[in-house]
């Protein structure tokens, strides 16, 4: 033990590591356990039936394929917007700044009724995407994916945010006196010092957009094999007190989740390493 | 290269950063902007970079109008006082930045900008410093890597921005030699701006004074030193006394006190600005002597080669400080005691009329 312990100015490592090794057990560790108990009830065959039919599976396709999507879409227009609200002083900024937040403050439920009220076929967005492109939004896939891109956003421009302006414009000045165009400026100076945050943001948005349910369920539809999200695949479950069958489809959603987190922390820090802040 | 400005004028909302500003830095030399902060200095040095656009007013480069050519294609070397170094690259890396950044056509082999990048970490001794990052390297270092970077391109001038300001004063002084002789090697156009007047007089060809947004002189730093054109000159280079009087038959009145023999012709009655510096100003015990001004001893400080003597104002001078350098014998010969009564006796003294002064620095 002692090995890990190195001197410090603020003593109470062993403290502060033993409660937060209980809190972590009693808050997450605990509750997600009980997932993969409840869900040993279950056979092997039993659990893979469950987890494997066709309606299930394209239910999962959905939901990490348009939460995936969202946080990318995310990703690139919440750099955009931060851009702005960091870079240029403009009226009403103040406000701009605190209309990001609003989709952390709203009821999802009610994001869920306003979204579907202005993009289903009669509402006033909708009727013009409908009538004009022919492209159906509400009570399909697309309207699924507005929803998680709405409620996404906030997560990646409050983390690119801080790091845009912690960013010395001395370092563009320097590179074009260096003779980098803004294109350059931007691909090899900018990015590589936003990615880490950007990275975080995306993460956030995609771990985000895998658990909604109350936005989702309005605008979706909910029309078997098309637009069902997994999340409303367990509450179905659990509405017939299936509740082994409900755990075992969450079982797999966590898994699936918690990899794809693993492996964007991974890139993260492989990011890190290559620029050298690691070291 | 040579660098030509003509009638700039900037104005950041009410404060005037530039007046009017027309100056010629002939090709090859190493010229110093010096000023106290908020002189307009750095943006005299941001607008001829294109980094900052002047209101008014033009930048030539070579005989060419460069006012609005964009700083990318000034091929104009700037270094930043925070050096500006990208953190996520290493310092080969760094270096490198420019000659990547070429267009395809004119963008030299890898291996040549390898081979350019070693000849120019070379050049400022730090090539075995290649594979790091720049987070691992001492102030002086990045300074160092930032201006091999600016040379990579080839510019055609070199700018730097307080270079040496962010360093602590022992770095300071050996990259201020270590510039000089870089110069000396390269003889590349160069400008740099600094606050601190030691820095400018002992790196630079040429020194150019700066003061709210006007250019007060300019010359070597010999020129500037020994002949100031303004009071702001004189007070800005170096420690100075200074003593308002009034100029009658030949002698500076002081208050009550008289002072012989200026060598200087001003009118009967005209209001002067007398200054000397700390080492132009000799202490005489016997309050009688008819020449000299009266000050009180404060403290006597002796440490170094002269022993400096600090002394208050009386009577009209009254809460005004003095400053005497003198060499430590002379000091043990005086045995001054606090609060002794002395008189100044200076052996140089530099008058300014009033009014100019009042002119000068109320713009």
């Amino acid at each position: 033990m002692s090995s890990i312990k190195s001197f410090s100015v603020l003593p109470g490592f062993g403290l502060s590591m033993g409660f937060t090794l209980v809190y972590l057990s009693l808050i997450v560790l605990i509750p997600l356990s009980a997932v993969f108990i409840f869900t040993s009830q279950l056979t092997w065959a039993e659990f893979w039936a469950i987890v494997s039919a066709p309606r299930v599976v394209a239910s999962y396709k959905l939901s990490f394929g348009a939460s995936l999507a969202a946080a990318a879409i995310n990703a690139v227009f919440g750099l955009m917007l931060a851009w702005v609200l960091v870079r240029y002083s403009f009226p009403g900024k103040k406000i701009v700044d605190a209309l990001v937040d609003l989709p952390f403050a709203l009821p999802t439920a009610v994001a869920g009724i306003a979204l579907t009220a202005l993009y289903a076929p009669n509402g006033w967005i909708g009727q013009f995407i409908q009538g004009t492109l022919g492209i159906k939004v509400a009570f399909a896939p697309l309207g699924v994916l507005v929803a998680l891109v709405f409620i996404g956003l906030p997560f990646v421009v409050r983390t690119v945010q801080p790091v845009l302006q912690d960013l010395e414009t001395e370092l563009e000045e320097a590179a074009s006196s260096l003779g980098a165009n803004r294109w350059q400026t931007f691909r090899y100076v900018l990015i590589p010092i936003i990615l880490p945050a950007l990275m975080t943001g995306f993460a956030l948005a995609f771990a985000r957009a895998v658990g909604e349910y109350g936005s989702v369920i309005f605008i979706a539809g909910n029309i078997p094999m098309v637009s069902e999200i997994t999340p409303l695949m367990i509450i179905t479950k659990l509405e017939q007190y299936d509740y082994a069958g409900a755990t075992a489809i969450a079982a797999v959603m966590l898994v699936v989740s918690f990899v794809m987190l693993l492996i964007i922390n991974a890139l993260q820090a492989w990011a890190g390493k290559r620029t050298g802040r690691d070291r | 290269m040579s660098i030509e400005v003509k009638n700039l004028h900037k104005q950041f909302g009410s404060f005037t950063a530039l007046d009017d500003i027309s100056l010629n830095f002939p090709s090859g030399e190493l010229v110093a902007l010096l000023g106290p902060s908020g002189c307009g200095k750095t943006t005299l040095l941001r607008i001829i970079a294109g980094l900052e656009q002047a209101d008014s007013g033009s930048v030539i480069l070579d005989g060419e109008n460069a006012s609005q050519t964009h700083v990318r294609e000034r091929q104009v070397g700037f270094v930043f006082q925070h050096y500006a170094l990208f953190k996520h690259m290493t310092v080969f890396d760094n270096v490198a930045f420019g000659l990547r950044m070429k267009p395809r056509k004119s963008r030299p082999s890898e291996k040549v900008i390898a081979e350019k990048v070693h000849r120019l970490l070379e050049l400022v001794q730090l090539d075995w410093l290649a594979d790091r990052f720049p987070s691992q390297l001492s102030g002086g270092q990045r300074q160092r890597i930032a201006l091999a970077r600016a040379l990579a391109v080839e510019p055609r001038v070199l700018l730097l921005d307080e270079p040496f300001g962010a360093l602590d004063a022992k770095v300071r002084k050996e990259l201020r030699r270590w510039l000089r002789k870089l110069h000396d090697e390269l003889h590349i156009t160069s400008i740099f701006v600094t606050h601190d007047q030691e820095e400018a007089l002992e790196v630079a060809d040429r020194v150019v004074l700066m003061d709210h947004g006007k250019v007060e002189q300019v010359g070597t730093p010999d020129e500037v030193y020994n002949h100031p054109q303004t009071p702001f000159v004189y007070g800005f280079l170096g420690s100075v006394n200074l003593f308002h009087g009034r100029v009658d038959d030949g002698h500076l009145h002081v208050g009550d006190d008289v002072l012989h023999d200026l060598g200087e012709n001003y009118g009967p009655g005209s209001e002067v600005y007398a200054f000397a510096r700390p080492h132009e100003l000799d202490i005489v015990v016997d309050t009688q002597q008819v020449s000299g001004l009266s000050a009180k001893v404060n403290r006597v400080l002796s440490f170094g080669l002269n022993s400096r003597v600090e002394l208050d104002g009386i009577n009209s001078a009254h809460g005004q400080h003095f400053e005497v350098e003198l060499s430590p014998q002379r000091v043990h010969e005086l045995s001054l005691t606090q609060g002794q009564i002395v008189k100044l006796v200076p052996s140089k003294l530099k008058l300014f009329q009033r009014d100019s002064l009042h002119k000068d620095h109320h713009a």
